[in-house]
């Protein structure tokens, strides 16, 4: 009954998805709205979550804060499995063919990149910002479906209706597309909500060390980052946007296990 | 095995020069030329053309990318912009800095995800495994860097146990050095902890479920016994693998952790070689940790097929 993560996990998640769709709608303050009078508040009835060293609501620049989160890891796993799940596929349907190893061999070398350190190379030519990061992040993504969609898919291959399809005179790409993509796609699914997970903490990294979202786009990396010189006057600032962080990815790791032990049985976790 | 090696040493040269052709080209595609903007705007013609001679940028870009990897083949990173001052250096100094780090964060790691594995696998389905499976799943949700403030809100601001940032330097003593490192160390050392416990309890829980494990209760020996004697040597071997596949997030960690805590690590050259447009200094720091992530993935490789021999002749999957 391990699955039943997936309630506490789909709450955690749907808290943090409605706040970023509400922020759209209404936020309690403008996060662009500075009021140095009452900067650095703690928690009280008109700023629930205090107020930043500039003034503006703690608890709006979280809601916006997380558009921002899901966006960036939304968009690069978008990239990774873009990429990736086709590059798979292909190596899957011709192993041990020039084009796997040549896509394998692009995985090694991807994976010989942290995010990081991609983000510092597009950083140093292109500058800073959300994009970036989204690019970084993405490209890690890339090597992951892509390795993880040859290994599914080649067990795929080898069973009977594969054979049947072949017998039919389907070719690899309709076969690829018809019957190994939809045998694999509960392994995608969970697959994504564990690299949305990484993608939230990435972002959150990247923009901690500035090379994130800008202002005056709020990211919750970048508050934590602003609050680290006030950490002892107020360390409020440091808090909320920590623990924004942690119970996102908190949510999508136990959503994400739940759904693997819940979409694929043989997965279950005994241990 | 040996043409295993071979193979793989092969495979790391080939990924190792594609990596290097990568960095130089995004690098030379920065707009923009580094003599220009170390003088300025007024700068005069010729001054900025002499400039440009003695950092050797005067020279075609294939002959400037044979002359960098030759360079650093022979442990010469070039001369950096902004400092005049040669980047091997540089980089040794701050080496001296982020490698004991990771190799702290590493050890500590090690220290709480084993003994905490082994625990929670020989409690199974226990309160005691939940409790621990639960504060692994907290590990890996808590960003290592929120998880560094938080220590030195505590340790440093409230307690004044540790200093909440900079490095007291080797000269100072091993013990005062260790001691500035202790907090990134910690921090650098949670998910990873985190992560490795539920390997080692995993890969616990599979060993325990094979025959030759059965064949050692029969013999009579008890649970625990049969635990230490049998089932732990066997698990250590994925448990080995993941530690060395970790060795990539625990660099890129380190990079900011090493900001976190003011750290004149490798990390904070590479940011000030950005801010400063250092390219040459970001070029070698990246190249240098791309170097030290595939070296550790080739090295867990023939490990790994050195214990496990079915990897030398087996396909990949």
């Amino acid at each position: 009954m391990k699955w039943q993560t997936i309630v506490p996990g789909a709450i955690l998640v749907s808290i943090v998805i409605l706040a970023a769709l509400g922020s759209f709608l209404w936020t309690p303050y403008d996060v662009a709205d500075l009021d140095i009078r009452n900067k650095m508040q703690t928690s009280s009835a008109l700023h629930w979550l205090g107020t930043d060293h500039l003034g503006r609501d703690i608890f709006s620049m979280l809601m916006v804060g997380a558009r921002t989160s899901i966006a960036v890891a939304l968009v690069a796993v978008g990239i990774g499995m873009g990429v990736g799940v086709p590059l798979g596929l292909l190596a899957a349907a011709r192993p041990d063919s020039r084009s796997d190893e040549l896509i394998m061999r692009g995985n090694d070398l991807v994976f010989a990149f942290p995010a990081l350190l991609i983000a510092i190379l597009i950083t140093a030519v292109f500058g800073r910002g959300s994009a970036n990061a989204i690019i970084a992040i993405g490209i890690f993504n890339i090597p992951v479906f892509a390795r993880l969609t040859r290994g599914a898919a080649l067990s795929v291959w080898t069973r009977e209706f594969i054979l049947a399809a072949r017998v039919a005179g389907k070719g690899a790409f309709r076969i690829s597309y018809e019957h190994v993509l939809p045998n694999i796609t509960n392994l995608l699914i969970v697959q994504s909500t564990i690299q949305f997970s990484l993608g939230i903490l990435a972002e959150a990294g990247l923009a901690y060390v500035g090379l994130g979202a800008q202002p005056p786009i709020p990211s919750w990396g970048r508050m934590l980052a602003e609050s680290q010189t006030l950490i002892s006057l107020a360390p409020h600032l440091a808090l909320y946007p920590g623990l924004a962080i942690v119970f996102t990815v908190l949510g999508l790791n136990l959503l994400g296990d739940g759904l693997r032990d819940w979409l694929d049985p043989r997965m279950r976790r005994e241990r | 095995m040996l043409g295993y090696i071979v193979k793989r040493l092969g495979s790391l040269l080939a990924t190792l020069l594609v990596a290097s052709i990568i960095i130089f080209v995004v690098i030379e595609i920065v707009p923009g030329d580094p003599a220009s903007f170390m003088l300025g705007l007024n700068a005069q013609a010729d001054t900025v053309a002499a400039l440009r001679t003695e950092l050797g940028l005067d020279v075609s870009k294939p002959q400037r990318y044979i002359s960098w990897v030759s360079g650093m083949l022979q442990g010469d990173f070039g001369q950096s912009y902004t400092y005049r001052s040669p980047v091997t250096d540089m980089i040794g100094d701050r080496l001296w800095i982020s490698l004991p780090l990771a190799l702290y964060a590493l050890g500590l790691s090690t220290l709480i995800a084993f003994p905490a594995g082994i625990w929670a696998a020989s409690k199974r389905g226990r309160a005691t495994d939940s409790i621990v499976m639960g504060f692994t799943q907290l590990g890996v949700a808590i960003p290592n860097f929120w998880f560094a403030l938080i220590l030195v809100l505590f340790f440093s601001i409230k307690l004044a146990w540790f200093s909440a940032g900079g490095f007291a330097g080797w000269e100072q003593g091993f013990f005062a050095a260790m001691k500035s490192l202790t907090l990134p160390a910690i921090a650098l050392a949670l998910p990873q902890a985190a992560i490795l416990t539920r390997v080692m309890r995993s890969s616990l829980l599979d060993v325990m479920g094979e025959d030759f494990m059965r064949t050692a209760r029969a013999k009579g020996l008890t649970e625990r016994q049969a635990l230490v004697h049998h089932a732990l040597r066997n698990a250590l071997i994925p448990v080995l693998t993941i530690i060395g596949l970790q060795f990539s997030f625990l660099i890129a960690g380190a990079i900011i952790i090493e900001n976190v805590f003011f750290l004149p690590g490798l990390g904070r050259l590479v940011f000030q070689g950005i801010a400063q447009r250092d390219l040459i200094v970001v070029e070698s720091v990246v190249m240098l940790l791309v170097f030290a992530v595939v070296l550790v993935t080739f090295l867990v490789d023939i490990a790994y097929a050195w214990v496990d021999p079915r990897l030398r002749q087996g396909r990949r999957r």
